[in-house]
């Protein structure tokens, strides 16, 4: 999706950096050869954006402009809570829910498109007071959580694995919002972690809480 | 030996003392690893000096040996060890990654590509950035 968007909007000095929130030893490789992306695909295995830029899940982006200022912090990339009323056995989604997450990606790539052609103009680009208002809470509970989840991944490169897992679970318990965190900690079975029975009981915990933060965008569902 | 988890990266630090509350290091690993050297004002870190509490200073500065724990703690940075003290996270404070956010800058940061190759946001300035997350499930 992004690779199109990429060479769609080269010419407007836009680029697409893109970073695999993932701390497993190997894991973003295969998706990114099949992806082969013009545009550089970083791995952030101690989740040094989690920590700068408050990012807390994925597809969430920041948009910065060519002067290094943040334009729009961190926000769903857009993705859609959507997925949340599928059918989990069939993995079918209702139409009027499936129209509105395509609705949601569509307003979002448009956004992209007005702000790499218009800039600062671009009604998508925040004025410096509005992306104040926009940004992420930081809290002193998610910096400790970070620092564990940092902790963590040294202890799993060095095979110390039993203490590493009980110091994302516990950066998890002080984060909640971080579903990169929750993710690194999960276990992976060959359904996939999407697929697990831990994540739809944590989604379904949400209750009327949005997996995915609102976007500010007009007609954004 | 002790890890250091410091913003600057990793660090072996070999004459460490490590208990569950203090982290003794030499002022050259103190200043090697987390930037802070030991003066006549206090602490300070480039030209930022930071004076002890009074009366306390022992809790800090002991001879030529810098407690980093208490000194973080002290500055409102979180602090995170392991259950063996081994490894050692000097981590951030949320008021000043709050303000940093507020200042709206784009944070600098480092990270390799699957090559290995490190790529720097700063390397991309002057270009419209669209920096986005993504994971492998």
């Amino acid at each position: 999706m992004w690779q199109a968007l990429q060479e769609e909007l080269a010419g407007h000095g836009f680029q697409v950096i893109a970073v695999a929130m993932d701390s497993r030893e190997g894991d973003p490789l295969p998706w990114i050869d099949a992806a082969k992306p013009t545009y550089p695909t970083l791995i952030d295995r101690e989740h040094r954006l989690a920590e700068l830029y408050g990012i807390v899940n994925v597809p969430q982006a920041v948009w910065i402009d060519e002067a290094g200022r943040i334009v729009r912090p961190a926000e769903p990339a857009g993705a859609y809570e959507g997925f949340r009323q599928m059918n989990r056995v069939t993995r079918e989604m209702p139409e009027d829910v499936a129209r509105r997450t395509a609705q949601a990606k569509a307003i979002y790539l448009d956004a992209i498109r007005d702000w790499a052609r218009n800039g600062a103009a671009s009604a998508y680009a925040f004025t410096a007071d509005q992306a104040r208002a926009h940004l992420p809470a930081v809290t002193e509970e998610s910096v400790t959580a970070q620092a564990m989840f940092r902790l963590a991944q040294l202890l799993l490169r060095r095979g110390e694995r039993e203490e590493a897992e009980r110091w994302i679970r516990e950066a998890s318990r002080l984060h909640p919002d971080s579903w990169c965190i929750w993710r690194q900690g999960a276990g992976v079975t060959e359904l996939g972690l999407a697929a697990q029975p831990d994540f739809w009981s944590r989604v379904d915990a949400l209750g009327a809480k949005r997996y995915y933060a609102p976007v500010d965008m007009p007609g954004m569902p | 030996m002790v890890t250091l988890l410091t913003e600057s990266g990793e660090h072996e630090v070999t004459g460490a003392e490590a208990s569950t509350e203090a982290l003794w290091c030499s002022a050259r690993d103190a200043e090697g690893a987390a930037g802070w050297v030991s003066k006549p004002e206090g602490l300070c870190r480039g030209p930022v000096c930071v004076p002890l509490p009074a009366g306390r200073e022992r809790e800090f500065v002991d001879g030529g040996r810098i407690n980093l724990a208490a000194l973080w703690r002290h500055l409102g940075h979180s602090v995170v060890r392991s259950e063996r003290g081994h490894v050692w996270v000097l981590g951030e404070s949320a008021r000043e990654r709050k303000a940093a956010l507020a200042s709206l800058e784009a944070p600098d940061f480092a990270l390799p590509d699957p090559s290995g190759r490190l790529h720097r946001l700063s390397d991309y300035r002057g270009k419209k950035i669209f920096l986005v997350t993504w994971a492998s499930w």
